[in-house]
């Protein structure tokens, strides 16, 4: 699994690449929690995302509810096939937003 | 073709000199559905527990995911268990410990996760199972159906490629026994987990199969989809589906023998 930075508009985009599992996840989520301390509204993108197991899953739940008290935005984008499934089985889809890219989310979330 | 992830070829089994298997061939391909169906005392648990490496056979080969298990090393084996999950028939639960604790067992032995990482996972897998809630219960305060379910969820929390699982709907109410077959779908569609599953129940087989797998007395019949299955000429099979009682021709000397000398 690999990491991608970058800013788009007032976001940081972290791209996830590969496969996230038990023996990464918690790079996720050291990366996820930190950009979220610093008050960054941050874009999970999924797009290069072959697989996340829950261990993955349970850490975009750890950040997403540090970014509420922080009053910051995390959301995810680019999330397709057996990643956007994992989303609806857990119904995690009703917790998250989910937008089918970074250009799209920046868009609808500056209405 | 891609290659099987799970490839028994020519297995031969005893009890001591009993043979219970009988040159069982089955290949099950990744993500495939493969239900083994058969009577009582046909042999699916000991295939099972050959599945899972706690009986090695007698003759012939078994590899899972490229690992011959009747010459894996005790590491290798250790690691291969930690991609498969098992949900045996009664929910196998340790009595001692609440539910959350059952569920988070796997995760606890083989994950460096943190401590919040695990509570989430273990509410994820158990909302997935309509057990939300029941975390903090004992195993003694569910029911049946519950503890087949959070068996499931223990089964499921490491995200397994294999899964096995011992007789799902046995003992459930038709509506919960649907939603389960319904729930082995969908974590195969999200986790592409290849499931190897034992069961009675025809309805429930022909729903979420890929292929069947019939034995008979140790002995496979047939491996089929399930419209194959159902259009089998095999007198047995066309038994099984319509749930007609076996009739024995019965050898009155052979009986005698039995009775009197117990052979």
């Amino acid at each position: 699994m690999n990491i991608e930075i970058s800013d788009f508009e007032q976001f940081k985009v972290v791209k996830l690449l590969g496969e996230v599992d038990l023996h990464n996840s918690r790079e996720v989520k050291n990366t996820l929690l930190d950009y979220v301390e610093k008050q960054c509204h941050v874009l999970v993108d999924f797009s290069g995302l072959d697989y996340i197991d829950s261990s993955g899953m349970a850490t975009l739940v750890e950040a997403f509810n540090r970014s509420k008290t922080k009053n910051v935005g995390l959301h995810i984008v680019g999330a397709t096939g057996a990643p956007l499934q994992v989303f609806k089985l857990t119904r995690l889809d009703s917790i998250f937003s989910l937008f089918d890219s970074v250009e799209q989310a920046a868009e609808q979330l500056a209405e | 073709m891609t290659q099987p992830i799970i490839s028994i070829s020519d297995l031969n089994t005893h009890y001591g000199d009993r043979q219970v298997l009988f040159d069982v061939n089955l290949h099950v391909q990744p993500g495939e559905i493969m239900v083994i169906m058969g009577g009582s005392g046909s042999g699916k648990s000991t295939l099972l527990k050959h599945l899972l490496a706690l009986k090695k056979p007698t003759q012939g080969e078994i590899e899972i995911d490229g690992q011959n298990i009747g010459s894996i090393s005790s590491k290798n084996l250790r690691e291969l268990r930690k991609k498969m999950g098992v949900a045996f028939q009664g929910g196998a639960l340790l009595s001692s410990l609440t539910v959350g604790e059952n569920v988070r067992l796997p995760l606890e032995h083989n994950s460096k996760l943190d401590k919040q990482t695990i509570d989430i996972m273990v509410r994820l897998k158990l909302e997935l199972m309509n057990l939300s809630g029941f975390e903090n219960l004992m195993p003694s305060e569910l029911s049946g159906g519950m503890l087949k379910r959070a068996g499931l969820a223990r089964a499921v929390i490491m995200d397994p490629k294999i899964l096995c699982f011992d007789e799902p709907s046995a003992g459930l109410d038709p509506v919960t026994s649907v939603e389960l077959d319904e729930l082995i779908l969908k974590l195969r569609e999200a986790m592409n987990m290849t499931m190897v599953i034992v069961t009675h129940e025809l309805e429930s087989a022909f729903k979420i199969a890929d292929r069947i797998m019939v034995l008979f007395d140790g002995k496979v019949a047939t491996v089929g989809t399930p419209d194959e299955i159902r259009a089998s000429s095999d007198q047995r099979i066309q038994n099984l589906i319509n749930r007609k009682p076996r009739e024995e021709a019965i050898d009155g000397e052979a009986y005698l023998q039995r009775l009197v000398t117990g052979n």
